[in-house]
């Protein structure tokens, strides 16, 4: 029965048993069984697109009142492997004028760090690749290379249109690195440690209803850094035309995508561990440990079911305004955020035990005065720049 | 030879070779890559030093800020932007020989100072502890502040430069 | 601590492999007819004409100049919110002074135009 409810690690010491003793030395062991890992990191990671892909086309379908795909298999579920099979068998049109070592660099680094960034993440009570010390700021280092990979890529396409998306792109992900940065922080200083398990472990009340700020503005930067709408301009169709990816074809192309479902999902698991209690689920992973990977997964769901909802209803932002927001809205607020947090972790209770407790609940009211504040002063500067007046001279003119 | 030795090695010729391909590619987009690679180089040298945090910072600020930085530095120079602009240099004998100059008195101090080596294993808490160091008022309290001030005269300049049209 | 990176090194390495196996996979699948209509430059379904050159803006810099000065002062900020538990609340106040004096920096460039996309 202990085997069942341990199974994830009891797997892994059996496996061990078992290699040890044919007589394999221990540095072959280790290195064996880290091979193993890391192809079962990997064939999650593929098993994530083939999985989000349907589930994005049909649920944004469903909210725009059409079926979406529903011809491969039943009710359309294998569509990414019907997108698999096609880019695989399209040809590869390098343009002539491009620099061809640059051009086939940018899909490797950009799959690179999607893919990097699943060693650290926590599948489960003790199922997690390499539970580093410094676990956030590797996920953090490792996002800073898939803004390079974009900039080769519009460079190395030698278009105009590539190039210009290139650089937009590149600025906002920019913009919305630094206010993630301060969400993280914000995060580690209620936990004390920057490995990803531990921060999971230290989550007695998920952090979302603690700092409900630093979520949102976390989700929010998450999805403009996974260039997904409403920040998504440039891949819009109607926009640059598929930006920087516009001379990349076959292959290549699916690469970008594959990046972009593996960054998708692999954000989703960041958010589930920093602000939704990772695998922890009233104290079920006590009980079963076995069950904290579905536990994982299904918040994972949940969050991707958030970023498509927000897909399929807001319409895109300007780049302009898109930049702005960053800079100019959640930079402070994620400042602001910072220094709360900071002031009511030193916050002494009477009973030790009842500390979190108190210190959450300060913290949420904090939080809530903060959003009433911030919706206040959002309110009283749109009124400035487009306000009734501006509706009044717009209807004045039309008659 | 063992492990750490051969990653060393692998590591140091990774950052070697990147440093040579700045200075010998005539492409300055290439040239920028390479130091690109150079700096993933001297991130893995921290980690075999037992540098985490250092190593990832320097992931953080030097591939994810600083190149993207000196990419868009080089790419408002209008030649940079027409394609087949190569850069040259008239002047590199005497670059050959400074060069040379400065490596020999590098060498030379690297042979003979007697670098002292930490004798204790790396505290498990090491980030806590630095966190502690930069705090306290004892310690590192003042530069910690004084890097504010440092890096709010960066961004008055940058902005005062960048406005001057 | 040096042993956890035996995990990433290998990570690194069968994820540098992943991409090869399939573009390699691709290569081997797919036709290759290349004509020069195919390989040319794509703009909208005309010619182009003249070299491959934009109008790089100065704002793109201004804001990956801002960017690194918030990115050195995140990166500083890391160790103290590790350590932050142990010491006292004067931790508090030179984080507070350390903020404010970056925030007059964001305010300045606020104010002189540097953050709007003009």
């Amino acid at each position: 029965m202990k085997f069942i409810l341990n199974f994830w690690v009891e797997l892994g010491n059996w496996l061990e048993g078992v290699l040890s003793g044919w007589g394999v030395p221990t540095w072959g062991v280790n290195l064996i069984i880290d091979i193993v890992v890391v192809l079962i990191l990997l064939i999650v990671g593929i098993m994530a697109v083939l999985i989000f892909t349907p589930m994005e086309r049909k649920v944004i379908a469903r909210m725009q009142d059409r079926p979406g795909p529903n011809r491969v298999w039943p009710y359309g579920v294998l569509i990414a492997l019907a997108d698999a099979i096609k880019m695989l068998t399209k040809e590869d049109i390098t343009p002539r004028k491009a620099d061809r070592a640059l051009h086939m660099l940018a899909p490797l680094l950009v799959t690179i760090p999607a893919l990097l960034v699943f060693a650290v993440l926590p599948f489960g009570f003790r199922v997690i690749g390499q539970d580093l010390n410094v676990g956030v700021l590797f996920i953090l280092a490792i996002s800073t290379i898939h803004v390079l990979a974009i900039l080769i890529a519009g460079w190395g396409s030698n278009n105009k249109f590539a190039l210009l998306s290139a650089f937009r792109v590149v600025n906002q992900l920019l913009a919305y690195e630094i206010p993630m940065v301060l969400c993280i922080l914000a995060v580690v200083l209620l936990t004390r440690t920057m490995s990803t398990q531990g921060i999971v472990e230290a989550q007695t009340i998920p952090f979302f209803l603690v700092m409900p700020i630093a979520g949102m503005i976390f989700l929010i930067c998450a999805m403009a850094e996974a260039n997904r709408s409403p920040v998504d301009l440039l891949e819009a169709d109607s926009e640059m035309v598929a930006g920087y990816m516009v001379e990349y074809s076959g292959m290549k192309f699916a690469m970008f995508f594959i990046a972009e479902y593996v960054n998708m999902f692999a954000i989703a698991i960041i958010i589930s561990t920093l602000f939704l209690g990772g695998y922890k689920f009233f104290g079920l992973e006590d009980v079963a440990p076995v069950l904290s990977p579905f536990i994982v997964f299904a918040k994972a769901v949940f969050v991707i079911f958030l970023m498509l909802w927000f897909r399929g209803t807001f319409p895109r932002m300007r780049f302009d305004q898109l930049v702005s927001f960053a800079w100019k809205f959640l930079v402070p607020l994620g400042l602001v955020n910072l220094m709360l947090a900071a002031l009511v972790v030193k916050i002494p209770a009477a009973n030790p035990s009842t500390v979190p407790w108190i210190q959450g609940a300060v913290m949420l009211a904090g939080n809530l005065i903060i959003i009433a504040v911030a919706f206040l002063i959002l309110n009283r500067t749109a009124r400035r720049v487009d306000g009734p007046s501006a509706l009044k001279r717009i209807v004045a003119t039309e008659r | 030879m063992t492990v750490s030795q051969g990653v060393f090695i692998i590591l140091g010729i990774v950052a070697l070779a990147g440093a040579a391909g700045v200075v010998l590619n005539r492409n300055l987009f290439r040239a920028a890559l390479f130091l690109i690679l150079s700096f993933v180089g001297v991130a893995g040298l921290y980690i075999l030093l037992e540098a985490e945090l250092l190593a990832m910072i320097q992931l953080l600020v030097y591939v994810g800020a600083i190149s993207i930085l000196i990419i868009f530095a080089v790419m408002l120079s209008r030649q940079m932007m027409s394609s087949g602009f190569q850069a040259r240099n008239s002047d590199w004998f005497l670059g050959v020989i400074v060069a040379a100059g400065m490596f020999a008195v590098l060498a030379i101090i690297l042979l003979r100072v007697q670098w002292p080596t930490a004798d204790s294993a790396v505290p498990k808490d090491l980030i806590s502890q630095l966190g502690q160091a930069l705090v306290s008022p004892s310690q590192f309290a003042l530069p910690f502040e004084v890097a504010s001030v440092l890096l709010l005269v960066a961004l008055v300049g940058a902005v005062i430069i960048a406005r001057e049209k | 601590m040096l042993s956890d990176y035996n995990f990433i090194g290998v990570f690194v390495i069968v994820a540098i492999i992943f991409p090869f196996v399939a573009l390699g996979l691709a290569w081997l699948l797919r036709p290759k007819k290349p004509n020069p209509v195919k390989t040319d430059t794509y703009e909208c379904g005309l010619q182009t004409t003249g070299e491959t050159w934009v109008q790089f803006r100065a704002q793109y810099y201004i804001y990956a100049l801002v960017f690194v000065v918030f990115d050195i002062e995140a990166v500083f900020l890391f160790p103290w919110a590790v350590a932050y538990s142990k010491v006292g609340l004067y931790a508090w106040v030179e984080a507070f002074i350390f903020l404010a004096v970056l925030t007059v920096g964001l305010a300045y460039a606020w104010r002189k135009g540097a953050l709007r996309w003009q």
